[in-house]
């Protein structure tokens, strides 16, 4: 009796889900991207990131990267001006999260050459394709930096000068 | 100037980005936005075709004003257009477009799907990959219809490439999650798990995601991955830190991989095999002496991604929970980081140590760190990690430690957080009265809680605290003299005056004795509060008041004359002037043997389980997202029975898990079981036969199963009305109680309890208002996720006095296992073919019964439609029949189900048909 309930208590039955979310936003509370890993409502979905951005940037400098809220164990944490955060199932390894969010500026890092914030700004859609290079549905895809960088040099083989850049239409 | 773009940079969009910058105000930024929007409309409209390059462009500018937060309702069809372009860069638009704002709409779904479908066929491994991204970003059961078959053999075949393998695993993954009902298993799975031996790492990484999630769901059919995951996860354990080139992550070997082999094992119990289980106890040990080795490198990564492995090994550890050895050294590492530099890891060494606590083998090793654990809760300077700490030593509180637990709890309660006070009152209430040897040290613990928190410690808890007093006779006077002298503090807290009340007035005499606190000189004192206290407290005084003329004699012309005075006998609270009139009455007219019985001392109380336990729980769980359940977490098991559970203490005192089913222990023994069979048909039949059951009454409850709101039930005194809605497996109910007299209903509660296993899980946002003033109407909320499928309603119970007489009332709820339906669009093809393959008989119900009304169309569709499922019309080739398709949500898994309803109008019987793919759905859903 105590073994089997020990197992539904352990595995649960229920998806273990690596990451429900990955916010981006800036200190003054700018969101710069979102992914959901999980189906949630717009309203919801405001919701969350209003309440991360009031728990995220109230906390004091070199507090611990963790946070509970409601059943969710948050984990961000700061680049220059950026916040990254993550929200994850209750029985995931916040350690290892904190990793994924490091490995993603890496990757960003790599491909824009030390990112900063308007990099993400300016070319959101690169930070959506490196991110999905990286991560998908909430699991890691990929952990190896040249593998992702590879498959974005091949996205990006189109390579073009400043010249071919200021001639196109700038409306 | 724009931030230089790289490739394929769009000079429109970064000019746009930069002038929405540049706005100085929000309606500035509005107006930019506006001008942007009627642009595109125009370009989208006009008659001039767009090239590729302009398409994207204008696509990604839309996405941008959508991602500031704007909605978006055009472009959809242009970004569609992109997905056929061969040009990458304007493919990848397209998906990200359809990715981030996806529409419903089923003819934009059909094209999508066809241009995925080409990419897939492609065997151009980027395009594929798109493709699968956007599959798994979507992820909607009209994806999972059209590819669910397709994937796993993009999966498994010999010629896919690698990075398209990874894809496809965790696109299977998502469409799984989705709809397992698609995802057939077959030959393919076997494959899957011999993945977990493929050569490239990302594969397996990938791959391994999908076979844990899978596993969960067929643990014997994926049985063979546990001596595959041990071994693949002792060759990268040994492995040197170099040996894995580019997976190799600040001298870490495969960090993701390792930890996710260890999640994998978590899955199932420890290997039988002995030859396996000893490789796998090797690389635990592995893992926790490479935790004592000098770090590699200095930098965090590496510390991070090695600690991330060991804390995964230590929770494989605690699983298993049948190495005592293993236990004790996670135990003493887990020691040591409490001590360390790195604020995360203290963090994670408290929340760790939490389920190691309620390990037998490891409880007596986690308790040695508690001096360490008390100095965290004195002087982390973050606050999570001081909640991390009480939680901890709540864990690890048994008989042995209370008295010092409790004590340090109570004075870290004086600096706590406001946010967690409440939830520390708790816990040390529970704690004080679980772990107490004598009574006098848990009324002094809970006065002083009272004093350092009165403000949070709520009703359970003082009255907890009179209930064990009552009941204990050698506590009585110790606890007469203790609040005596608490009410000597010029300021105290209410709570304080009403324990001091209740218990002076049973049992002030105990200490009457004694001239400091004689009969007069105790009545003084309770009287000096009473006009700082709120009506409650008063009425509460007030029958003290009464108590003391009965113990005291001495004091009863001073009490009548307090009595008699305005303020009391026309006291404006109809309640405090009746309690005055009647007991000045009583005092002046009954003899003292009459008095001495009707204000005898109050009988004990019926030993029942602590309602405490019960609040916590509920605190525990104030998330809307999901409600922790009672059985389930680990969490749970972890702070709940923490400790004594398991010690050989917890005969003598009150057992948690019966504390537990207190707040569920109202499910009525008798209760009727209605016969799910006959759901539908008494939906038909709408008076079909009530169930025979003199105690619930469920009237109501067949209205109910097609339709969300109305009144479920109206007698003389009371309405109770019903909004709900419901939204996938989870759901919201708001109950309205209208008191239809005009006088108070006093004590008025509620309970709500789910028969038999807890398979619907409720949980009431807060308890309702004691009093509903006559006239008035309360509201309640009860939010409820289904677990898994069931076929008994919850239950609620009501009870409230009116006049004096407690009324009492049992109904059910109308929560049925169709509210969770989603309805499902299919084609006839689709649905008949579906339909075949359930087929067996556990996967199938079929009816037939009298239609009690005539059988008019428009009625029936309405009530297949608000049973929640899909109406489908030209599905069936006779169209006098009725075809619907939905889906069952339930948080542990998705049934798929599908119903035909035959009316024979000569025979005015019909004849219905389901299929479901699970056999206990049928059971609890037949209709």
């Amino acid at each position: 009796m105590t073994r089997l309930l020990k197992i539904v208590s352990c595995s649960s039955l229920r998806f273990f889900l690596q990451m429900r979310f990955l916010l981006l936003f800036s200190r003054q509370g700018k969101l710069r991207l979102q992914k959901w890993f999980t189906p949630l409502t717009d309203r919801e979905k405001k919701k969350v990131i209003r309440d991360m951005m009031m728990l995220v940037l109230a906390r004091p400098a070199r507090s611990c990267n963790f946070l509970q809220w409601r059943d969710l164990k948050i984990v961000y944490k700061r680049y220059a001006s950026l916040y990254f955060c993550a929200g994850l199932e209750d029985h995931d390894n916040e350690l290892l999260a904190l990793e994924v969010l490091h490995r993603y500026v890496e990757l960003l890092d790599k491909y824009f050459g030390n990112v900063c914030e308007l990099d993400i700004i300016f070319n959101f859609e690169k930070a959506y394709f490196i991110l999905d290079e990286f991560l998908m549905e909430g699991e890691i895809l990929e952990t190896s930096k040249v593998a992702v960088g590879v498959s974005l040099e091949e996205a990006d083989t189109l390579q073009e000068t400043m010249e071919e850049y200021m001639s196109k239409p700038a409306y | 100037m724009p931030a230089v773009s790289k490739g394929d940079g769009m000079r429109g969009l970064a000019v746009f980005i930069s002038d929405i910058r540049n706005c100085k105000s929000k309606e500035a930024e509005i107006k930019r936005i506006n001008k942007e929007l009627a642009n595109i409309r125009s370009k989208f409209k006009g008659d001039k075709a767009l090239d590729g390059y302009s398409k994207k462009k204008y696509v990604c500018k839309l996405l941008f004003i959508f991602l500031l937060g704007h909605d978006i309702d055009f472009g959809h069809m242009e970004a569609v257009n992109l997905l056929s372009s061969n040009k990458y860069t304007e493919k990848q638009i397209g998906y990200l477009f359809i990715s981030v704002l996806v529409n419903s709409n089923s003819e934009l779904i059909r094209l999508i799907n066809n241009a995925i479908k080409n990419d897939l066929s492609s065997r151009n491994p980027t395009f594929m990959c798109l493709a699968l991204h956007c599959i798994a970003n979507v992820g909607s059961r009209e994806m999972a219809e059209a590819f669910a078959s397709e994937i796993p053999r993009i999966l498994v075949a010999g010629d896919t490439m690698d990075s398209v393998k990874q894809s496809a695993a965790l696109c299977l993954l998502r469409l799984y999650k989705t709809s397992p009902d698609l995802v057939l298993m077959g030959e393919w799975t076997s494959r899957v798990v011999h993945l977990l031996n493929d050569q490239h790492m990302g594969v397996v990484t990938a791959a391994i995601s999908l076979i844990t999630c899978l596993s969960q769901k067929n643990p014997d059919e994926f049985k063979t991955c546990v001596s595959l995951a041990v071994s693949r996860l002792s060759r990268i354990v040994s492995s040197a830190s170099t040996d894995l080139q580019d997976y190799t992550y600040y001298f870490v070997p495969a960090p993701w991989l390792s930890c996710k082999l260890l999640r994998l094992l978590q899955c199932y119990p420890p290997p039988e095999d002995g030859a396996v289980k000893g490789r796998l106890v090797e690389c635990l040990e592995t893992i926790l002496n490479k935790a004592q080795e000098p770090p590699k490198s200095k930098k965090v990564q590496h510390s991070n991604a090695k600690n991330a492995i060991l804390f995964e090994a230590i929770s494989l550890i605690i699983h298993y929970d049948s190495e005592p050895n293993l236990l004790v050294r996670a135990c003493n590492q887990l020691g040591q980081f409490l001590q360390h530099r790195e604020t995360n890891l203290r963090y994670l060494a408290l929340e760790s140590m939490c389920t190691l606590a309620s390990s037998e083998f490891s409880h007596e090793a986690v308790k040695t760190h508690i001096e360490t654990v008390i100095n965290a809760l004195k002087t982390e300077r973050d606050v999570s990690v001081r909640q991390r700490a009480a939680d901890l030593l709540y864990a690890m509180c048994d008989r042995s430690n209370a008295k010092q637990i409790v004590a340090e709890m109570l004075s870290y309660l004086e600096t706590a957080d406001y946010s967690i006070r409440e939830e520390m009152v708790l816990k040390v209430a529970i704690l004080a009265e679980k772990y107490a040897v004598d009574y006098s040290w848990y009324v002094d613990t809970i006065l002083n809680l009272i004093r350092i928190a009165g403000d949070y410690v709520s009703e359970e808890v003082w009255y907890r605290v009179i209930q064990i007093v009552i009941n204990r006779d050698d506590v009585q006077g110790y606890a007469a003299k203790t609040v005596f002298e608490a009410l000597q503090a010029p300021a105290c807290h209410e709570n304080m005056v009403k324990v001091g009340g209740y218990i002076l007035g049973e049992f002030g005499n105990l200490i009457a004795g004694d001239p400091r606190s004689s009969p007069l000189v105790q009545f003084n004192l309770l009287h000096s509060k009473f006009h700082l206290c709120s009506v409650p407290t008063r009425a509460l005084l007030l029958s003290a008041y009464i108590k003391f003329i009965n113990l005291f004699p001495e004091t009863k012309a001073t009490i009548q004359e307090v009595l008699r005075c305005d303020s009391q006998i026309r006291n404006s609270d109809v309640e405090l002037q009746q309690r005055a009139v009647e007991y000045l009455k009583l005092s002046s007219i009954a003899s003292t043997d009459v008095l001495a019985t009707v204000l005898e001392e109050m009988p004990p109380f019926p030993e029942r389980e602590s309602s405490i336990l019960a609040k916590l729980k509920k605190k525990k769980g104030p998330g809307a997202v999901s409600v922790t359940e009672l059985d389930d977490s680990k969490r749970e098991g972890g702070e709940l029975n923490g400790g004594g559970d398991r010690g050989p203490d917890t005969a003598s005192t009150p057992s948690p898990s019966a504390d537990l089913l207190g707040i569920r222990s109202a499910a009525p023994v008798g209760t009727a079981q209605t016969n799910a069979g006959s759901l539908l048909v008494d939906v038909f039949s709408e008076s079909g036969p009530a169930a025979p059951s003199a105690a619930v009454n469920d009237d109501g409850f067949l209205r109910f199963v097609c339709k969300n709101n109305g009144v479920l039930f109206e007698n003389q005194l009371l309405q109770i009305g019903i909004k709900s809605e419901y939204r996938q497996n989870l759901g919201r109910m708001y109950l309205f109680y209208g008191n239809k007299t005009s006088v108070q209903f006093a004590s008025f509660s509620t309970t709500v309890s789910c028969p038999g296993e807890m398979q619907s899980h409720i949980l009431s946002d807060k308890p309702v208002e004691p009093l509903v003033e006559g006239g008035a109407q309360i509201q309640q909320v009860l939010n409820i996720e289904c677990l898994t499928d069931f076929s008994d309603a919850p239950l609620l119970n009501i009870k409230f006095r009116y006049g004096g007489a407690l009324q009492n009332l049992t109904l059910k709820l109308p929560v049925t296992i169709n509210k969770f339906f989603q309805p499902t669009e299919m084609s006839s093809n689709d649905f008949f073919q579906r339909w075949k393959q359930l087929s067996q008989p556990q996967q199938e119900a079929q009816k037939i019964f009298k239609a009690n009304h005539s059988m008019d169309t428009e009625v029936l569709k309405a009530k297949l439609l608000g049973l929640g499922t899909a109406l489908l019309d030209n599905i069936d080739p006779n169209p006098e029949n009725y075809v619907c398709a939905g889906v069952i949500q339930t948080k542990s898994q998705q049934i798929g189900c599908l119903l035909r309803l035959e009316p024979n109008a000569q025979a005015q019987v019909e004849e219905t048909h389901t299929h479901t793919v699970t056999a206990k759905c049928v059971r609890s859903h037949c209709l």
